[in-house]
């Protein structure tokens, strides 16, 4: 077996029809994956965007050219191109460029939470809704529905108000209004897949509910639950921004990019850029999210994996 | 006879991430006022060579021929607005599932009238009474209730009946019909392929019967082209199928069981390389 | 060694006025190491029936048997050892995430059985696939290949009763048949009993030694190979397939 891999080239070995061992396929089947996803120009530019959203969140530190809390109240509101100052300065003279870099900290920290918390939520209660069927999967649609119905903005109030501000509260306010869209397309498609034959092949083995929806199931969901988280990214990050804005996220003198919108607000007619900034950034990563998650849908779509 | 359709070294080919793919190599046959049958597995490229003369292969695939003639005229260096008064008026395709090419949320009649005010530019009127009567010469009984029915509200042979009306109301001289008959059932078929039939000879039109289906086509068809990656390996005369000297042909043949004679084990197809090497066989007369 | 019986079966889908009634009163027997075959058109109830009989319907009443034992409500996993199915589509029956040896692999598990390596790798063979079909995807396998490994899934547990739901109706006409010649090698040498559904009465006269002809739910006719290929069918149903399956004949236009 080693002799025939040591002989062929690595092209050949990730293109290889054959492959001869289970770790061989599921190498080769990413490495398919990965081809069509980079021949799609406009998906590898959001992948870009985002890889340089995480070195800047992971190196803020070291690039940084000021302390982003510090307040010089002599040199408030100063332009674009100022001499140390690229991005200008806010209205408490704090440097607008180690703002946003320290602030890509904290919406790599929100969209990381809601991404997680959200989908797999949605995944587990969809799928067992979809599988089980009868009662079951009436009560959980209730719930889904129930809190589908709350206003997000309205449940981050509620919780501030019993929690406090914060944005960790800000981050479960948003996690719990987000998993319902989730749970609907997860249990959609178990419901179709429920009825596949490879469903039935294996019903016929002998195999139970647990392993069905794990190991059957769970597979051909996560694709378009990755696809829609993706494209849901960009709302997560405006949401963030919204409870920002109105104070219920992070707090001053957090550089969070919502919240240093809502800062520039009052000055937006004279000093457009201090608001304009952080908005531009926000704008930017939503767009990399929406075209990485196009990507992606063209490598996942289930319609090429016919299920 | 009439040369109604006349192509010489047809190819279409797809750029593929390995390399460039033929899915036809060089087909050649004319087309009279006939009914030619097109027989080929899956990946024969019989298909293919149906959607080429529509010109309906997008890119990047690519058609290319020597020759794609319609009654003399050139079709390779028409325009795709010429196509498009060929497609449906000139030539018409009927597919395998109604399900599939009917739309499902326009109603029968909607989606017949549609095509024809298209193509000719008659009334709303005229066109209604034109679906009406192709309607009742497809065999449908009662044609004003199905104008007003939505397609999903049909079975399938009616569905398939639905869509040689529709496709052959504005008088095509050509009807290609890939697998016309495959997602029907048995007793169904016969009814649309004699319908097929009748409407075909009635009208003296040229009719390309694509299918996998050999019994079915050396029975319904006048002259066949066997296809094997995306060649044609050997013509000849419909009611002479049997006698077919070609080892693909002969191995297909010989692979299928027959009610009429037993045995014990079916002869499988071996596959000669050399089939795909020899170049295609001429299907003109 | 098991043999089949089935005793005024009906198989229903929905209550009341939605009721449908997909089977009705249907009754045959199938001996050990037979093989008996159920034609029809679409909406006949012949995928139904197998159906039934493992378990993948939820009303029906009636008496079905195998090994002499009568079924019940739910099937035993010691059932699921003894009988085994093999569905038409090819490009549905096996899961698109998982690869062959997966595929098999899971089943082997689900039995039981250990030595899964050695296992997967005799089944690939029995089926005619080689080593280098095993960690393939689903994807990367034409529809033939696809139904040999849906072959070898079923035969992972050892079962004596193959259902055959229209086994090769996808397939072209080469492939089916390779795919025929292996399934009647394998009854043979396994002594297997097969109940194989189809709607092409040519390959059922292959496989089968009796066949019921159903229509509208109902069997309207069992018959034997003999009299099937001679052409002497007794009930009109049965000629009209028979007739039909001869190709087309120009004067048989009837309206709708």
């Amino acid at each position: 077996m080693t002799d025939n891999t040591t002989n062929l080239t690595w092209r050949q070995w990730l293109n290889s029809d054959a492959p001869t061992s289970r770790r061989h396929a599921r190498i080769a089947a990413i490495y398919h994956g990965w081809q069509t996803f980079s021949s799609n120009t406009l998906a590898m530019v959001g992948l870009g965007i985002l890889l340089l959203l995480f070195f800047v969140a992971a190196l803020a530190p070291l690039l940084a050219p000021h302390d982003p809390l510090t307040q010089n109240l002599a040199g408030r509101l100063l332009p674009l191109w100022t001499d140390g100052h690229p991005l200008g300065t806010d209205s408490l003279g704090r440097d607008i460029l180690s703002r946003l870099i320290y602030g890509s900290r904290i919406t790599l920290y929100i969209v990381t939470l809601v991404a997680l918390i959200a989908p797999i939520a949605g995944l587990l209660v969809g799928t067992i809704a979809g599988y089980t069927g009868g009662i079951v999967d009436a009560a959980l649609m209730r719930i889904t529905d129930i809190f589908l119905a709350f206003p997000r903005l309205v449940l981050a109030l509620a919780f501030v108000a019993a929690l406090g501000a914060g944005i960790e509260n800000a981050v479960l306010a948003i996690s719990l209004t987000a998993w319902p869209p989730y749970a609907r397309i997860a249990r959609a498609e178990t419901l179709t897949i429920r009825r596949s034959d490879f469903i039935s092949a294996v019903q016929l083995q002998g195999a139970g509910p647990l392993r069905i929806i794990t190991r059957h199931i769970w597979p051909l969901c996560i694709s378009s639950l990755i696809v829609r988280v993706t494209l849901d990214m960009a709302g997560v990050i405006l949401a963030a921004a919204g409870l920002g804005f109105l104070g219920l996220g992070a707090q001053p003198p957090s550089p969070e990019w919502g919240a240093m919108i809502s800062e520039g607000r009052k000055f937006i007619l004279d000093y457009w850029w201090v608001a304009a900034m952080p908005g531009l950034a926000i704008f930017t990563v939503s767009l990399a999210f929406n075209l990485l998650g196009d990507g992606l849908r063209d490598v996942l779509d289930p319609k090429s994996g016919s299920s | 006879m009439t040369t109604l359709l006349d192509i010489e070294n047809l190819r279409v080919t797809f750029p593929t991430r390995q390399g460039e793919f033929e899915a036809v190599r060089g087909v050649s046959f004319n087309l009279g006022q006939e009914r030619l049958g097109i027989v080929g597995e899956s990946g024969s490229g019989k298909s293919m060579t149906g959607r080429a003369i529509l010109r309906l292969i997008r890119p990047p695939g690519r058609i290319e021929a020597d020759r794609l003639e319609l009654g003399g005229r050139d079709m390779m260096s028409m325009t795709e607005r010429e196509m498009q008064s060929v497609r449906g008026e000139q030539i018409s395709m009927v597919m395998q599932d109604p399900k599939f090419s009917l739309n499902p949320v326009m109603r029968v009649g909607e989606q017949i009238i549609e095509i024809y005010r298209f193509h000719t530019g008659a009334s709303k009127r005229a066109a209604y009474a034109k679906a009406i009567e192709m309607l009742q010469a497809v065999s449908i009984n009662d044609p004003e209730r199905v104008m007003r029915a939505y397609p999903h509200e049909m079975s399938g042979g009616m569905g398939q009946r639905i869509m040689i009306a529709m496709m052959l109301v504005t008088e095509p001289k050509i009807l290609i019909a890939d697998e016309p008959t495959s997602a029907l059932d048995v007793s169904v078929q016969t009814q649309v392929l004699s319908i097929i039939d009748r409407l075909v000879r009635q009208r003296g039109m040229g009719l390309i019967f694509i299918s996998h289906d050999l019994n079915l086509v050396a029975s319904f068809c006048d002259r066949v082209l066997i296809m094997y990656a995306g060649r044609i390996v050997e013509t000849c005369a419909a009611d002479k199928l049997h006698e077919a000297k070609h080892p693909y042909t002969r191995g297909l043949l010989n692979s299928l069981p027959r009610l009429d004679h037993p045995q014990d084990r079916l002869q499988a197809l071996h596959r000669d390389p050399n089939w795909t090497l020899a170049p295609s066989v001429s299907g003109r007369v | 060694m098991s043999n089949l019986e089935i005793h005024d079966l009906n198989v229903w889908f929905g209550r009341d006025d939605d009721r449908v009634d997909a089977v009705k009163h249907a009754s045959f027997s199938v001996p050990s190491g037979a093989s008996f075959g159920l034609v029809g058109e679409s909406g006949s109830g012949k995928s139904t029936i197998l159906r039934a009989l493992v378990g993948l319907v939820p009303t029906w009443s009636g008496d079905m048997k195998v090994a002499d034992q009568s079924l019940t409500r739910k099937r035993p996993r010691a059932f699921f050892k003894d009988v085994q199915m093999v569905f038409q589509d090819p490009y549905a029956s096996l899961h698109p995430r998982h690869t062959v040896d997966q595929v098999l692999g899971e089943t082997l598990n689900l039995h039981g059985f250990d030595d899964i390596n050695n296992r997967i790798e005799k089944l690939l063979e029995d089926v005619g696939l080689g080593p280098a079909f095993r960690f393939r995807y689903p994807h990367q396998l034409s529809g033939g290949q696809r139904q040999r490994v849906a072959i070898a899934r079923a035969l992972a547990p050892q079962p004596s009763v193959l259902l055959l739901d229209e086994p090769t109706s996808a397939l072209d006409v080469s492939v089916q048949a390779e795919v025929l010649n292996l399934l009647s090698d394998l009854r043979q040498e396994r002594a297997l009993t097969y109940l194989m559904v189809s709607h092409n009465l040519a390959v059922v006269a292959h496989m089968c030694s009796n066949i019921a002809v159903m229509q509208a739910g109902k069997i309207v006719e069992v018959m034997g190979v003999d009299d099937m290929r001679a052409m002497t069918p007794t009930h009109p149903y049965t000629r009209h397939l028979l007739n039909s399956s001869q190709g087309y004949k120009p004067s048989q236009e009837q309206s709708a």
